[in-house]
């Protein structure tokens, strides 16, 4: 697996940790998958109740790589700001940029994703940019500084898996040294195995494992596609034809007719 | 003086941010501060004035995807 901007990850696995029925179905997920990465947020907190205080130790005690996002954010000021505000508080370099540009979809706004990355970046951030899968906006991010790339797979928790596999497969083809991460749409272990398999290096997802009957269950089976789908990657898979052919040899087959 | 606090109206005599989130039960918290939209850093705070119509921002860690 290539690693992120030098951290080498135990799986492919990045589990956000939104949504969950309670505190405790939350931690059974990433006990049961052994997530590597736990995506995290940053909202108003009342001086009252302070329940950000009890999160945070929820989620030290996972000890896993944390992950901040700038959700929400439709401005690069927003985004910039908000990158800051997590900086001080996880106290890590790495985070995950979205800026959003249009509420339907809740696509990226690559244009101000773009310059928000640059600045981040000379700022000493490790940006993880939220991008779709044009290669365009990709070379820019990297020029930007931008060293991982995070392309959608589909809209953020529609859970309809990889939208555009050709748009996908083309960006690990463009990018062959790039670490890349299937962010957002993922409904089910088989499209992150998919993302695996195509060559992707992990696979970040929320609702497919918090919205499950059993999210601890869904949880492992998500890791254990994942680890599926690299094992076949590196593997290295047949390429697929139009026409059959016979697996079973023909010589020797007796005549029968 | 009037302020808003994390966008509600507040009335308070706090001179300073750190001043201001220690009165309102922040003490200790893990939180990040802004003021009127802009990243006021934990090393600054104690520093930073508070003037009538500022909007305070005291955000924490919560659940993300």
């Amino acid at each position: 697996m290539r690693s992120f901007y030098g951290e080498t990850l135990a799986n492919g696995l990045m589990l956000g940790t939104a949504q969950y029925p309670s505190p405790k179905v939350l931690s059974d997920a990433f006990a049961r998958s052994g997530a590597a990465v736990a995506t995290v947020s940053l909202r108003r907190e009342s001086g009252r109740d302070r329940a950000g205080q009890d999160f945070w130790e929820l989620i030290r005690a996972l000890n896993v790589h944390v992950l901040p996002n700038t959700a929400g954010c439709h401005s690069v000021k927003e985004a910039v700001t908000t990158a800051h505000m997590a900086r001080e508080v996880f106290g890590t370099r790495w985070i995950k940029l979205e800026v959003i540009g249009e509420e339907d979809t809740l696509q990226p706004d690559v244009f101000g994703l773009v310059e928000a990355a640059r600045i981040l970046t000379e700022d000493g951030f490790q940006v993880f940019p939220y991008t779709t899968e044009d290669l365009v906006v990709a070379d820019k991010l990297l020029r930007g500084g931008c060293e991982v790339l995070m392309p959608w797979g589909a809209p953020i928790g529609s859970g309809m898996g990889l939208n555009n596999v050709f748009g996908l497969r083309a960006m690990r083809a463009h990018f062959p040294d790039v670490p890349l991460v299937i962010d957002a749409g993922i409904g089910l272990p088989s499209h992150a195995a998919q993302a695996m398999e195509l060559g992707f290096d992990a696979v970040l997802l929320n609702t497919a494992v918090a919205k499950a009957g059993d999210p601890a269950a869904m949880a492992e089976a998500f890791a254990t596609a994942i680890r599926a789908g690299q094992l076949a990657a590196d593997a290295d898979p047949m390429p697929p034809r139009d026409m059959a052919a016979p697996s079973t040899p023909l010589i020797g087959k007796a005549f029968l007719e | 003086m009037k302020l808003q606090l994390n966008g509600a109206p507040l009335h308070s005599d706090a001179t300073t941010l750190a001043a201001l989130l220690e009165a309102e039960g922040f003490g200790g918290a893990k939180v990040a501060t802004a003021v009127n939209g802009s990243f006021v850093p934990a090393t600054l705070r104690a520093t930073h004035p508070l003037n009538s119509g500022d909007s305070i921002e005291v955000l924490a860690p919560m659940q993300g995807g």
